[in-house]
């Protein structure tokens, strides 16, 4: 791995960034032991080592963070929460970087936020996940070119019966709300009014 | 025993025969299952990218109509990550009583109320320990002898929350499997993770993982899994993860419920083989009579 120098002086650093990811402070008594890079089956592809992403967040590189690579490649398996030995809960503070990431707009890493993004249109709209029109949404969203390359997977699921076309409208035909509107449009908008208050 | 059962997205859809087979199999353990009514999805992976909040009222709401249901029962859960996720409601309540009042807060726009009392139980903590080696034996009719599996658990199965094995090292399969006579292979891969959604989005790095979990079950006839997210990564790309790691690492994968329904000599219907992406026929004919 190359080293990289940060520069600690710039004014980029923003000073709350550790609150607002980890506001319950366990991000704080990180010691550095790297346990989590070690656990971590993706560690390898990262731009920067999970251990590394804790130091950068303690010290306010909001930037140089949420422009990383590392968080997209989390795979929410949990290795490095059950062993951190300080029992900081690094899984949800990735969520919490994949959420700030996709709130703030930053588009390097497109490819995975419009992917969530694809996924919980569909939860929205149907209450249940159509992995077809999930696909199809999701690939428009990024690079139309890339789904050829899953198309022989596509048509082996296809022959095994394991996607079906208008899934969504056949697994819940009564879950659809009326009117284009959304099966979970009411909660979704009822949990973003909460989010919203202080 | 009675259970208030989840399916999940996946299980009522590509994961149809995990869904089929792991009925089929509790039914002849003598288990009750009752769907919960009008489910909706857990949020997956998905919904914490969006908020927070989110990731726990969307489990929440399915929790609420299953603890509205008459009658006593855990929430049974087949999918690791439903799993993990409506776990995640009940331990966050249980850390932080006041995230009861928001969750309740959302779903009173659909009329539900989450109380916080029902248990969220996983099909192989229900297989392993509700029922059991002993019973498990008691109802094969024909014995998986001489069938090497590999037993793969994946992470959410048993991580973060770990009520019925060990989270880094489990062994409640390899007991269920060695009860229908199966001859457990030793996989110091099991626990580890497939991957998950990385194999639509980064996949170069997904079929690396799936690379080192295929190269460590070689050996085996079959690997077992417990999760239609660890099927799917682990059957569907083997060609690609071949070429990726360079060498052949075909190998039969199916769920848990079908070997053990093979095992208890149920209908072939309940079992769906044929809906599985790598072809079971050499461990059909490993077992004889296929």
């Amino acid at each position: 791995m190359t080293q990289e120098i940060l520069d600690l002086t710039a004014p980029t650093r923003d000073r709350s960034f550790l609150e607002v990811i980890a506001p319950d402070e366990k991000l704080r008594a990180c010691i550095q032991c790297g346990t989590c890079t070690a656990s971590c089956a993706s560690a390898y592809a990262m731009d920067y080592t999970p251990r590394q992403i804790w130091r950068m967040v303690q010290l306010g590189l909001r930037d140089e963070v949420l422009n990383s690579k590392t968080f997209w490649l989390c795979s929410t398996c949990y290795a490095c929460t059950v062993r951190c030995p300080r029992g900081i809960p690094l899984t949800e503070t990735i969520g919490a970087l994949k959420r700030m990431a996709i709130a703030r707009g930053i588009r390097r890493y497109k490819e995975s936020s419009n992917f969530y993004r694809a996924f919980m249109d569909v939860v929205r709209r149907y209450g249940r996940v159509d992995e077809l029109e999930m696909m199809v949404r999701y690939f428009l969203s990024t690079n139309p070119l890339a789904m050829i390359g899953y198309t022989p997977l596509g048509l082996a699921m296809l022959t095994h019966g394991k996607v079906t076309v208008g899934e969504g409208l056949r697994m819940a035909p009564r879950l659809v709300g009326m009117g284009g509107t959304g099966r979970l449009d009411a909660l979704f908008r009822r949990v973003a009014e909460l989010e919203a208050k202080p | 025993m009675r259970y208030l059962y989840y399916p999940g997205c996946s299980m009522s859809s590509s994961a149809l025969e995990y869904d089929v087979s792991a009925r089929a199999v509790l039914q002849a353990l003598g288990a009750e299952v009752v769907e919960v009514e009008d489910w909706t999805c857990c949020g997956a992976s998905a919904a914490e990218t969006l908020s927070f909040l989110l990731s726990l009222v969307l489990p929440a709401r399915n929790l609420a109509l299953a603890e509205g249901m008459d009658g006593t029962g855990d929430f049974l859960v087949g999918c690791s990550a439903c799993y993990t996720n409506h776990r995640k409601v009940a331990e966050s309540v249980r850390e932080d009583p006041r995230l009861l009042d928001k969750i309740n807060a959302a779903l009173s726009v659909e009329n539900l109320a989450y109380a916080g009392r029902i248990r969220v139980r996983h099909l192989l903590d229900v297989l392993a320990n509700d029922f059991g080696p002993e019973a498990i034996a008691a109802r094969v009719k024909k014995s998986l002898a001489r069938l090497s599996v590999a037993p793969y658990y994946g992470c959410q199965t048993v991580r973060p929350y770990s009520p019925f094995d060990d989270d880094d090292y489990p062994m409640s399969m390899d007991e269920v499997l060695a009860a229908a006579g199966a001859d457990v292979f030793p996989y110091d891969m099991k626990a580890k993770c497939c991957s998950s959604a990385l194999m639509t989005t980064k996949k170069e790095v997904a079929l690396e993982l799936v690379g080192n979990l295929l190269r460590a079950a070689k050996g085996a006839d079959c690997i077992a899994t417990v999760c239609p997210m660890c099927q799917l990564n682990l059957e569907a790309y083997q060609d690609d993860v071949s070429k990726h790691m360079g060498e052949d690492l075909h190998i039969p994968v199916l769920y848990l419920t079908q070997l053990l329904g093979l095992a208890f000599d149920l209908p072939r219907a309940s079992l769906k083989l044929e809906r599985n992406m790598t072809s079971p026929r050499p461990v059909l004919d490993k077992l004889g009579g296929g």
